[in-house]
């Protein structure tokens, strides 16, 4: 045996694995509304909070979840950040926001992106609608939404954001 | 010393066997056996239980803590005490006996899932091997069960009409099991007419890859009285593992079994039945050897895994199928094993009895 054995720090062992991955029955139902323009939630049978995209379970009560929910492409802000730097592969270019979005008669939010906006303007609260790309290009993902643009109605107090009923807001108390 | 608190298993349900479960997703098949095991005891959700533990593998799934969304399904609001073990939940339910015997449990909900459809089995399991020499090789799971078996035969310790014969038992066995992927009347003559996949493994030497789920109920003796719901003991749970470096096992023998049997006390009174988790038909044969299964013993009456292999929840379901027996007086003691790894390298051996 030599006297100086070169220590092996490192091999590469790559691994390849192909996957069916199947969303699940409530997720692809989400999908083929999506696929038609129409934003499709479910609703708990038992706390009657509704979700969108649904997995299919409420996992505050642990139910199976049921009964599907048209929503409208009318949402609020719930949080949101300005992207400052450039993220690989993203075809995005920096400044641009990303927002947690409730829409109107859902409770929990979903991220999107917010544009025809000053990036400095954007507050939680903020009254926003969604930018469809052309029907035509329309397919089983999120992105048929191209971003959310603010609208002209009030601000949403932050308790009622993710609690306002189907129909939208009008500013009431 | 003081008594080891005794456990008690109060409910348990198993999804059907599915080659493929479909559009479903993991909490869409965990979600009706959840429910089935609540029905049974009459409780609401897993709030009504003192500790959650589930088995899975992301391999499975290929994506990293798709576990987590398994939760989902139980109900966490307000939150509950919640664990996972990346294996059968076999070894989920073991956490969870551990807890109630610290005493920081009173009952626990264990539940085990897998959509094995998803990839390509075999070669995702053979990730499972260590990293460095085997795992590069791609060395699948059915190639490593056949050079097991090929030395099994070698050493005049099975032959393939004897593993034949455990295939056409257990799909006769599997023809009272409503959950079956695979059942019915065979003879070993037709088995053994087709030809080897991976010699000297026919494809029916292979357990049918299944998609589901299964859950379980266990708790104190003073707790399932107070539900007064029937129960089983589990008077015995034991697991141990051998090396992954497989040129140092005996591949003919299953040691750890045999030592986990020892430690659960399987020897201590007749073993009615035996629920073996056996993916490969020779592999009951080792197993029936190192746990001293003798003619006074049916083996896998429900089938065992060749009526259908529910990655992460068979070794569960073995329990579970014991646990049934048991209540219903069929029987008044029997075993329940567990596997993980390749070629029976870890072993996991319970014994159940009646209370």
């Amino acid at each position: 045996m030599s006297d100086e054995t070169e220590a092996v720090t490192r091999i590469e062992t790559p691994i390849y694995l192909h996957y069916n991955f199947t969303a699940g029955r409530a997720p692809a139902r989400f999908l083929q509304r999506i696929r038609q323009g129409v934003l499709s939630g479910q609703r708990c049978p038992s706390c009657a909070n509704v979700y969108i995209p649904p997995r299919g379970s409420c996992p505050a009560c642990g139910v199976p979840t049921e009964e599907e929910v048209v929503l409208p492409d009318k949402g609020t802000v719930q949080s949101f950040t300005v992207v400052a730097i450039p993220i690989p592969n993203n075809p995005i270019k920096p400044p641009f926001v990303i927002a947690n979005l409730v829409l109107d008669g859902a409770n929990i939010s979903f991220i999107h992106l917010m544009s025809e906006c000053e990036n400095s303007e954007v507050h939680i609260g903020q009254r926003v609608q969604a930018v469809w790309k052309p029907e035509a290009e329309w397919t089983y993902a999120m992105d048929n939404i191209r971003y959310f643009r603010p609208i002209d109605e009030p601000d949403v107090p932050v308790e009622r954001i993710g609690k306002l009923p189907i129909t939208g807001w009008g500013g009431e108390e | 010393m003081t008594a080891m608190k005794e456990i008690a298993v109060v409910a348990f349900s198993q999804s059907d066997c599915l080659a493929r479960a479909g559009a479903a997703n993991e909490v869409e098949l965990i979600m009706p056996q959840l429910r089935a095991v609540f029905d049974q005891v009459g409780l609401n959700n897993a709030q009504d239980v003192d500790f959650v533990c589930s088995g899975s593998c992301d391999y499975l799934q290929g994506a990293a803590f798709a576990f987590v969304a398994g939760v989902d399904a139980l109900g966490a609001v307000p939150p509950i005490k919640e664990s996972h073990v990346e294996m059968d939940a076999a070894w989920a339910l073991y956490e969870c006996i551990l807890k109630i015997r610290m005493g920081q449990a009173e009952s626990a909900l264990i539940y085990g899932f897998g959509k094995a459809s998803s990839g390509e089995l075999p070669t995702v399991l053979s990730q499972q091997l260590d990293p460095y020499y085997l795992a590069p090789l791609w060395v699948d799971t059915v190639s490593l069960a056949a050079m097991q078996a090929r030395l099994l035969i070698e050493k005049g310790l099975a032959s393939e009409r004897a593993m034949a014969g455990v295939v056409a038992r257990a799909r006769k066995h599997a023809m009272a099991n409503p959950h079956a992927q695979i059942s019915g009347e065979v003879s070993v003559e037709s088995l053994l007419a087709a030809g080897t996949v991976v010699s000297p493994l026919r494809e029916s030497d292979c357990a049918p890859v299944a998609d589901g789920a299964s859950a379980m109920i266990v708790c104190t003796v003073d707790k399932a009285r107070k539900w007064g719901v029937p129960y089983a003991l589990i008077s015995g749970i034991d697991h141990r593992i051998e090396t992954h470096n497989l040129g140092m096992r005996d591949l003919t023998d299953s040691p750890s079994t045999r030592q986990a049997a020892a430690a659960a006390g399987v020897e201590r009174g007749p073993v009615d039945v035996a629920e073996l988790y056996a993916p490969f038909s020779h592999q009951e044969i080792i197993l029936a050897r190192a746990l001293g299964l003798g003619d006074e013993t049916v083996i896998n009456p429900s089938g065992g895994v060749m009526a259908g292999n529910l990655m992460m929840a068979s070794g569960l379901s073995r329990v579970g199928e014991v646990f049934r027996r048991i209540v219903s007086g069929d029987i008044s003691r029997g075993v329940a094993h567990a596997t993980s790894g390749p070629c029976l390298q870890h072993n996991l051996v319970a014994v159940l009895e009646s209370a």
